[in-house]
């Protein structure tokens, strides 16, 4: 749904604040959104005072050190803690990134704001609803289809044709992209979005998939695909440094490129 | 913890996730516009944006003054008159900051359908030039226009 700003009984209030104990040194503020489905009627922003001394360096670390130590309620996604599993993707100091491998000390401001990814029904605290982005990502099918019997061992490809899958192949679906995307935010329900549109892009690169045209076909759409107006948001922040908006580039040069055979409906 | 679909309409969600939650609220929004801090190249594409809008309000005003050539002398007169009025020159030069606006964008646009200039730095380059350029060049083009005597106020 097309929402330029916050509906009414999204818009956060003033939460609590949380102090440091007297005599602590290092003080960073964390500005957490608070949103609680069972009990709050509103979301809020709670602020927590926590002495940098008291955790590790990533924001992960911050938010483990509060739950554990000052608010045990607060909820958040967290796996792996190295970068891998995309789980605790949310917006932090209003950029999307992985609070795992954010530093602390790498953001602008003192006071380090910390929300969910951005335009998404919030389940709980900065746990997002997600299901839509994994609906598209399975729509663009992504997995080998090829024309010819499976071989005895694996399908072969040349050092060259593997290269260009770099860039491409090591998206973990941390979901920062696309929720970074102000098409996306006002047409995510037509618009792919980034993630899914790499995906996409990942295995029409690929030399061993034959279902190139048709993976265009499915693409072919005013919202699906040309919904990307190059904002370069997705590229920004994208955690592991890929380049959606690139991918969607290729994708929509492909479209229009003379090799391009429309398979029939 | 039970989550109840909301009624058909109510929050116009096509996708069934903005459900309603026990305490009886429908899931909010997760903040977006008030907590994003601005990359360059998002500030190009969205004052593009505000440029088509001034552009048509720019296509009806030069409706206006081909309607008013066209009505004759006197309709003509009044609208050269409004035109060379101070407040006129400043509606005409952010008209060529619209124009040059669109052609820096449009060029920028260009590039990235061909497949360029989509590296985070050089589409930072890009919006840089795309935003501050017009300025420099309507700026540029109006201190030609005086020095040449062809405007004045």
């Amino acid at each position: 749904m097309v929402q330029l700003n916050l509906p009414r009984g999204s818009k956060p209030t003033t939460g609590k604040v949380h102090k440091a104990p007297a005599g602590a040194k290092n003080i960073k503020t964390y500005k957490v959104y608070r949103y609680d489905p069972e009990t709050d009627a509103d979301p809020r922003w709670d602020s927590y005072e926590v002495s940098t001394d008291d955790h590790g360096p990533m924001l992960l670390d911050a938010l483990i050190h509060i739950k554990n130590e000052i608010d045990p309620t607060l909820s958040f996604r967290r796996s792996c803690r190295e970068g891998i599993c995309g789980s605790c993707s949310m917006n932090i100091d209003g950029r999307n990134t992985l609070a795992c491998t954010k530093g602390w000390d790498e953001c602008s401001s003192h006071n380090i704001t910390i929300a969910p990814l951005p335009h998404q029904p919030v389940v709980k605290d900065l746990v997002t609803d997600l299901s839509l982005f994994y609906a598209q990502y399975d729509s663009i099918q992504p997995y080998l289809q090829s024309d010819t019997p499976d071989p005895e061992k694996e399908r072969l490809q040349s050092p060259a044709d593997r290269e260009k899958l770099d860039g491409l192949y090591e998206c973990i679906l941390c979901a920062c992209c696309s929720t970074s995307c102000p098409s996306y935010w006002w047409n995510q329900e037509e618009y792919l979005g980034p993630a899914a549109l790499l995906q996409s892009y990942r295995w029409i690169s690929d030399s061993r998939d034959d279902a190139t045209q048709k993976r265009l076909d499915d693409l072919e759409d005013p919202f699906k695909l040309y919904r990307c107006h190059t904002i370069m948001n997705c590229a920004q922040v994208c955690p592991k440094g890929l380049n959606p908006a690139k991918a969607i580039a290729e994708t929509k040069k492909l479209m229009v490129s003379p090799s391009r055979k429309k398979t029939a409906a | 913890m039970s989550n109840t679909p909301t009624a058909a309409g109510e929050t116009g969600d096509r996708t069934g996730r903005y459900v309603r939650h026990p305490n009886g609220h429908v899931a909010p929004m997760s903040p977006f516009t008030d907590i994003w801090r601005w990359h360059m190249t998002m500030v190009a594409s969205i004052l593009f944006r505000v440029t088509i809008g001034a552009a048509s309000v720019g296509a009806i005003l030069l409706l206006g003054w081909v309607a008013a050539t066209a009505s004759g002398p006197d309709a003509f007169a009044s609208v050269a008159a409004f035109s060379g009025s101070p407040f006129g020159l400043f509606i005409w030069f952010g008209l060529t900051w619209v124009l040059f606006s669109f052609l820096l964008n449009g060029a920028r646009h260009l590039i990235n359908d061909t497949g360029r200039g989509l590296t985070i730095k050089s589409a930072n380059l890009l919006a840089q030039i795309a935003v501050w350029g017009p300025i420099v060049l309507a700026v540029l083009f109006w201190v030609v226009l005086f020095a040449a005597g062809k405007v004045s106020l």
